[in-house]
C-alpha cells in the first residue's frame, strides 16, 4: 500500500474536523474524496502534507509514519500537495514557480527534462514562462499550479478542488491530464466538489460527511449508487 | 449630485496645501542656497550621499526582515552598534587588522592593510549575522503565531536589552570611546585648481569640495552589496525561496522550502549589512557608543518606509533622500534639527502616502 491513512483524528481548536478518517491510496491508483463543504476533504489533503498535525492516528507512506513530519520534508518523500485555490507566487514569474516546485531536487538537467515533460502537458506555461504568476487567468493558473506540482517528480499527487471556478471545457481538459500522469505512474489523492467527473476518473472513492468516512468503493460503484446520485450527482 | 460632507474633508484639504507650500519652501531654500555658493550646496550633497549610503545598508535589513515576517526589527539598529563595537575590539585590542603583516612579513604595506581591513569587516559581518538569527530563534520565532504587536513589542524589548546591556561596563560600557581605525582617513580637495591631497591643519580652498577615501569606501560597497543583494534575491534559488515564503508561507513548504531556514537567513543577511554600516559609520564618525544604533537604526528606518516597506529598490531610494534631507538640513537650518526633520519625513509619509514610494498598496496579496 503507498499511503494509508489510520483513524485520523484532526481539530482546528476545538472544532474535531476529522473523526476517525480511515483510507487507503495503493501504487498508480486515482482515489477521490468527495463530499460537501466543510465535510474535511483538504483537511485530510493538508493532513497528508503536513500543514496540519493529527491529534491521534496515522499516516504511512510504505508502512513509514508521516506524523509529525514537518510539510516541506514530506515534499522529500515524494508526497506532493497541489493546494486548493492553485496558490501561485504571483510576484514570481512561471517559471520561476515551476522552479519552486522542483525546489526539493538539484540537478538542473533532469530538472529541464520535467519542465519540458510539464510544457507538453501544459503547451500554454511556455509561452508564458516569463509573466508573472499573478497575471495569468484562473484555468492557466491551476495549469501552472499542476505543473509546478509535477516538477517534484511526485509519487503520489494530492490535488485539492483542480475543476474549481473553471470554464467546463478546462475542467475537461485538467481531469484528461490528470489521468495522464496517472497514467506516468503518478498515484493521485484526488479532492473535488465536481463529483461525477471525479469519480468518472477515479478507480476509487469515498465519500465524507461532517468528518467521517460514509461510503466508500469503486469509482463506477459510486456513480451508480442512489445515495450519492442523491446526494451528491444532482439526484434524478 | 452627492454633497461632500465627509468630516474632517476640508482638513485634509488645508492639510495638502500645508504640505505643499512647505514642499514650495523647501525648494526656495535650497534654490537660493544653491544660487549662493554652488561649491557648499554640492559639498553638502555629498555629505549627505555619505549619509544616505550608510542607511541604505541598514535600511535593507528592516525591509528585508519586513518583507517575509511583517515585523519591524526595531532591534536592528542594534546590531548595526554591535557591528561597530566587533570592530573596535578586533582592531583596538586584539589588532586583528595587522595579521597579515605578522603571518607574512613582507607582504607590500598596502595589502596588508587591505586584507587585514576586510577580516575585521567579514568579522563584523559574521557575528552580527549570528546575534541577528539568534535574536530572531530566541525572541522572534516563539511569537510567529501571535499577533503582530507582540512581536514588535519584543523586538523593541530586545533593541533596550542590546542597548544597555551594551552599556554596562564590562560589556561595551556606557560612555563615548574613540573609535580606532584600521586605516587612515585620507582627504583631497578637487577643484579648479586639480586634485590635492588635504594635509591636515591645512585650510580647505573656497573653490574646491573634499572626497575622502571612506566616502569612496562607503559609496561603492553600498552598491556593490546593492548589487549583491538583487543577484541574490532574483537569481538564486535561496533568493527566490525568499520572495516565495514572503507571499505565501504554507504553500512554500509545499515546495520542500524550509522557510524557517529562509527566514533566519534573511535576519543573517539583513544583519550582515548592518554589520558593514556599523563599521563604516564608525570609521567615518571616529567616536562609538552602546546608544550610537539608536538614531541611524531609526532613520533607516524612516527610509525604508519612506522607500516603501518590503521594496529593496526602495531601502536605497528612500535612504539617499533620507541622507540628503538630514545633511541639507544640518547645512543650510541647524544641526540639531536634522533629527527633527528626519521624523517629520516619517510622519509626512504616513499622512500622504503611507505605503511608501514603492510600495505595493495594502491588502493587495491575495
Amino acid at each position: 500500500m503507498l499511503l494509508e491513512a489510520r483513524d485520523l483524528n484532526v481539530y482546528y481548536g476545538a472544532i474535531h474536523a476529522l473523526q476517525g478518517v480511515s483510507f487507503d491510496v495503493d501504487e498508480g491508483e486515482i482515489v477521490t474524496l468527495i463530499g460537501a463543504n466543510g465535510a474535511g476533504k483538504s483537511t485530510i489533503l493538508k493532513t497528508v502534507s503536513g500543514l496540519l498535525h493529527p491529534r491521534s492516528g496515522q499516516v504511512l507512506l510504505r508502512g513509514e509514519s508521516l506524523v509529525n513530519v514537518p510539510a516541506q520534508d514530506i515534499v522529500r518523500k515524494g508526497i506532493i500537495h497541489v493546494p486548493e485555490g492553485r496558490k501561485i507566487f504571483a510576484p514570481l514569474t512561471v517559471a520561476e514557480n515551476l522552479e519552486m516546485g522542483a525546489f526539493t531536487r538539484s540537478d538542473p538537467a533532469e530538472i529541464q527534462a520535467t519542465m519540458e515533460r510539464v510544457f507538453k502537458s501544459f503547451p500554454r506555461l511556455k509561452e508564458r514562462l516569463t509573466q508573472l504568476g499573478g497575471t495569468l487567468s484562473g484555468g492557466e493558473q491551476q495549469m501552472l499550479a499542476i505543473g509546478r506540482g509535477m516538477m517534484a517528480q511526485p509519487k503520489l499527487l494530492l490535488l485539492d478542488e483542480p475543476s474549481m471556478g473553471l470554464a467546463p471545457i478546462l475542467v475537461e481538459e485538467i481531469f484528461s491530464i490528470i489521468q495522464e500522469i496517472n497514467s506516468q505512474g503518478v498515484s493521485v489523492l484526488l479532492v473535488e466538489q465536481n463529483a461525477l467527473m471525479a469519480l468518472s476518473i477515479a478507480h476509487r472513492g469515498y465519500v465524507l460527511e461532517t468528518g467521517r468516512i460514509v461510503l466508500s468503493g469503486a469509482g463506477q460503484e459510486l456513480i451508480n449508487n442512489p445515495q450519492v446520485i442523491q446526494a451528491y450527482l444532482g439526484g434524478h | 449630485m452627492p454633497t461632500v460632507n465627509r468630516p474632517g474633508a476640508r482638513l485634509a484639504w488645508i492639510g495638502q496645501a500645508f504640505l505643499l507650500g512647505l514642499a514650495l519652501l523647501v525648494l526656495v531654500i535650497l534654490g537660493r542656497a544653491l544660487a549662493a555658493n554652488p561649491i557648499l550646496f554640492l559639498q553638502q550633497v555629498l555629505n549627505g550621499l555619505q549619509l544616505g549610503f550608510v542607511y541604505a545598508l541598514i535600511a535593507l535589513g528592516y525591509t528585508m526582515v519586513y518583507g517575509i515576517v511583517k515585523l519591524i526589527n526595531f532591534a536592528h539598529g542594534d546590531v548595526f552598534m554591535v557591528g561597530a563595537f566587533v570592530s573596535y575590539f578586533a582592531v583596538a585590542r586584539f589588532r586583528l587588522s595587522e595579521w597579515p603583516a605578522a603571518a607574512f612579513p613582507g607582504m607590500p604595506g598596502w595589502l596588508v592593510l587591505l586584507l587585514g581591513s576586510l577580516t575585521v569587516i567579514l568579522l563584523s559581518m559574521t557575528i552580527c549575522a549570528i546575534l541577528a538569527v539568534t535574536i530572531e530563534r530566541v525572541a522572534y520565532k516563539p511569537l510567529r503565531d501571535a499577533p503582530r504587536i507582540a512581536a514588535l513589542i519584543t523586538a523593541i524589548g530586545v533593541s533596550f536589552f542590546l542597548e544597555y546591556f551594551g552599556a554596562l561596563g564590562f560589556v561595551f560600557s556606557p560612555r563615548f570611546i574613540p573609535y580606532e581605525r584600521m586605516f587612515n582617513v585620507t582627504t583631497w580637495t578637487v577643484g579648479a585648481g586639480g586634485i590635492h591631497r588635504l594635509v591636515s591643519g591645512q585650510a580647505v580652498p573656497d573653490n574646491a569640495i573634499t572626497i575622502s577615501n571612506i566616502f569612496v569606501i562607503i559609496l561603492l560597497a553600498s552598491i556593490l552589496m546593492q548589487t549583491l543583494l538583487q543577484f541574490l534575491v532574483r537569481r538564486t534559488k535561496i533568493g527566490k525561496a525568499m520572495r516565495a515564503s514572503s507571499f505565501d508561507k504554507p504553500t512554500a513548504r509545499l515546495m520542500g522550502i524550509n522557510v524557517d531556514g529562509v527566514i533566519s537567513f534573511t535576519f543573517a543577511v539583513g544583519a550582515a549589512f548592518a554589520g558593514l554600516a556599523g563599521v563604516l559609520f564608525a570609521i567615518a564618525y571616529p567616536s562609538i557608543t552602546s546608544q550610537m544604533g539608536i538614531l541611524p537604526g531609526l532613520k533607516a528606518f524612516i527610509a525604508a518606509v519612506l522607500g516603501g516597506i518590503g521594496s529593496i529598490p526602495g531601502a536605497l531610494v528612500g535612504a539617499l533622500i533620507m541622507g540628503q534631507a538630514e545633511a541639507l538640513t544640518a547645512g543650510y537650518i541647524s544641526t540639531p534639527m536634522r533629527d527633527a526633520v528626519a521624523f517629520t519625513i516619517l510622519i509626512v509619509v504616513f499622512l500622504v502616502r503611507p505605503r511608501g514610494i514603492f510600495g505595493e498598496p495594502e491588502g493587495e496579496k491575495a
